[in-house]
């Protein structure tokens, strides 16, 4: 059996194309192809334009994936497509094609919640059995377990997601939004080393990021460390210092806040990660999602899970990142269980909560 | 992967405490044990929040500290208000000594309830109850519930005290509740003794009915889930919260309208 996944949530068009071998071994990747939209510095995407993007991509994107692929249209068993939750013009862009597919096709659609999507093909790549999920994005922060057929939240974020916390203060700082803002915090954070004290929001099992950002926003502009002239400047302070010694009670530079912001935040999602494990007595966590893909984050998260006696499962960007192989693999677990979505129901919702799910292929 | 579990050393003086310290419990944030306080004879429950090597060091510090500290005050001061908490013996924030003399995490020494938690003598009660029930009549399953009805008016009582004094628990459960009695053994049934409320790690101070309000209703999803035959007497705790709180009326109304939102809200952005 073979399942084509499409996905357009945020600002990636993404093909994938999964096959299922009927002996029931191992399923195989036969394409797993992406683009992104990118703005420029200081500036965030906008629907729309995002929403043309995929427009203009996705015909292009399923052509080369079935290339890729050598398949051809009868071998397809299903279409499986992002049906929430994300930007509302994006995502629909993707369901027109993804409709359009299966009329002309006469294929199957099976909708899939991109939460799943991530969750499942998490657990495809690294073998998790059964672990905790911490799933970051830009646009989702959610500390997940499975219980009795369904994906349950245990902690999430109050407010903005991490990712988005992230990507807006890359735009202060004028940080590229080129391959993704969360990967060049990432570099310029390892030249940092003077933690600034920001506020560190957790509640429970829950936390929250938009105190954090203004907080560190805050500090950006009244260090004149904002905007694009300064970053050139600061640049080269940053360089300066990676070449001699560093003073600890000189200025902080724009590295020394990603650093800080990003040692804050992660401190907080480890936290509530190890609080998810020692409510549900597990020792395995899974991590998933783009900001996922962050190197100090997954190295941070090896360490509590050691400290347990447990271990951590990542995945590289090609996995974390949103792609279409991740609404390939959850809808065709859901498609063997019987599930297919009829065209009249063919619709995609921003807000689309992860335990809305009935997990039926799982015990 | 998965390495042997090995809890972190002690920090000194416990180090070479005789005799060692048991652990008896790992939650996320602190580790547990038994120790003794001044003298072998008597016992002492000894809280440790390790130092957690993921954080940065100075967060770390900063976190651990303003937590033990926030803990000790909330207790000190239902202490002294006269709630029924274990008292604070001793605690180190600084976390001085610790393996290489340095920074070991921050521990907290307190007195030690002898007695079950709430959890295991409602789960006892529980089983006994549905293993029993077929076969009594009316009469004899109101004389069965009402020791359990009495306990959960004993617990609203104790809640009310220390929302009186002013102090949110933050994760009240049933195994944060403790009955301190000396006579109790593992095959007794008796729901005897002094309700006794502890770990006070996620509490904080606040008057405002809100934070009650949601205390309230942590405990009462905590009991549905764990213990669903007796989650019916949930009232019973609510009447005992309000014979011992004067300002009760307005926090009940208010957990009204908490248990239509739930905790959880749908996503928005």
């Amino acid at each position: 059996m073979i399942a084509i996944g499409m996905e357009g949530s945020a600002n990636k068009v993404a093909i994938g194309i999964m096959s299922y071998p009927e002996d029931g071994s191992a399923p195989q990747i036969l394409a797993n192809v992406r683009h992104t939209y990118n703005s420029p510095p200081g500036e965030g995407f906008l629907p729309k334009d995002v929403a043309r993007h995929h427009r203009t991509w996705v015909v292009k994107m399923v052509k080369d994936a079935m290339k890729e692929a050598r398949i051809r249209v009868k071998d397809v068993s299903c279409i499986c497509f992002t049906q929430g939750p994300g930007m509302g013009a994006p995502l629909q862009s993707v369901v027109m094609a993804a409709r359009m597919m299966s009329l002309l096709w006469g294929k199957p659609l099976v909708g899939v919640n991109h939460c799943v999507g991530h969750i499942e093909m998490g657990r495809l790549i690294t073998g998790a059995e059964n672990p905790v999920v911490l799933y970051v994005s830009g646009g989702n922060t959610q500390v997940i377990a499975y219980s009795s057929k369904r994906y349950r939240i245990f902690g999430e974020t109050l407010d903005i997601a991490v990712g988005n916390c992230l990507d807006r203060f890359a735009r202060t700082l004028y940080i590229p939004n080129d391959p993704f803002p969360g990967y060049n915090i990432e570099q310029l954070a390892k030249k940092g080393r003077r933690l600034v004290e920001l506020p560190y929001i957790v509640k429970g099992m829950d936390c929250s990021f938009s105190g954090i950002l203004a907080a560190v926003d805050t500090l950006a502009v009244s260090l004149g460390l904002n905007g694009e002239e300064q970053a050139r400047l600061d640049d080269e302070r940053i360089d300066q210092e990676q070449q001699g010694e560093q003073d600890p009670d000189a200025k902080p530079t724009r590295a020394d806040l990603c650093f800080s912001l990003q040692e804050t935040v992660y401190a907080m999602l480890v936290e509530i990660t190890e609080r998810a494990m020692a409510h549900v007595g597990s020792k395995q966590v899974l991590i998933v999602g783009g900001v996922g893909s962050n190197e100090r984050l997954q190295e941070m998260m090896g360490i509590m899970a050691r400290d347990r006696g447990g271990s951590v499962f990542a995945t590289d960007e090609r996995y974390c990142i949103d792609n279409g192989v991740m609404i390939a693999q959850a809808g065709m677990m859901a498609f063997k269980t019987g599930f297919t979505t009829p065209l009249k129901e063919s619709t995609c919702t921003q807000r689309f909560r992860t335990d809305e799910v009935f997990v039926d292929w799982r015990d | 992967m998965a390495t042997e579990y090995k809890p972190p050393a002690l920090p000194s003086p416990f180090s070479n405490t005789k005799p060692p310290p048991i652990l008896l419990t790992q939650g996320a944030e602190a580790h547990l044990y038994k120790t003794v306080s001044i003298n072998p004879a008597i016992p002492a429950a000894l809280k440790i929040r390790p130092s957690k090597p993921y954080r940065h060091p100075i967060l770390d510090r900063k976190l651990t500290r303003q937590r033990i500290i926030q803990e000790a005050r909330c207790m000190i001061k239902l202490v002294r208000e006269g709630v029924k908490v274990p008292a604070v013996l001793a605690m180190d924030w600084e976390g001085q000594g610790g393996d290489e003399g340095g920074w070991g995490g921050a521990w907290l020494m307190m007195e030690w309830i002898e007695g079950p938690v709430v959890r295991v003598v409602l789960e006892k009660w529980e089983a006994w109850f549905k293993a029993n029930r077929g076969t009594m009549d009316e009469a004899q399953i109101t004389a069965a519930e009402a020791p359990v009805r009495a306990l959960l008016r004993r617990i609203g009582a104790a809640i009310a005290a220390l929302h009186k004094a002013g102090v949110v628990h933050g994760d009240l459960t049933t195994s944060n509740l403790m009955l301190r009695t000396s006579e109790w053994d593992q095959e007794d049934r008796a729901i005897e003794g002094e309700v006794v409320i502890i770990d006070f790690g996620l509490a904080s101070q606040s008057v405002q009915d809100e934070d009650r309000a949601v205390d309230l209703y942590v405990l009462e999803r905590a009991m549905g889930s764990t213990h669903p035959l007796s989650e019916p007497f949930f009232e019973e705790l609510l009447v005992g919260y309000r014979e011992g709180n004067k300002g009760a009326i307005s926090t009940i109304r208010r957990l009204e309208d908490v248990r239509l939102r739930g905790r959880k809200r749908s996503m928005l952005g």
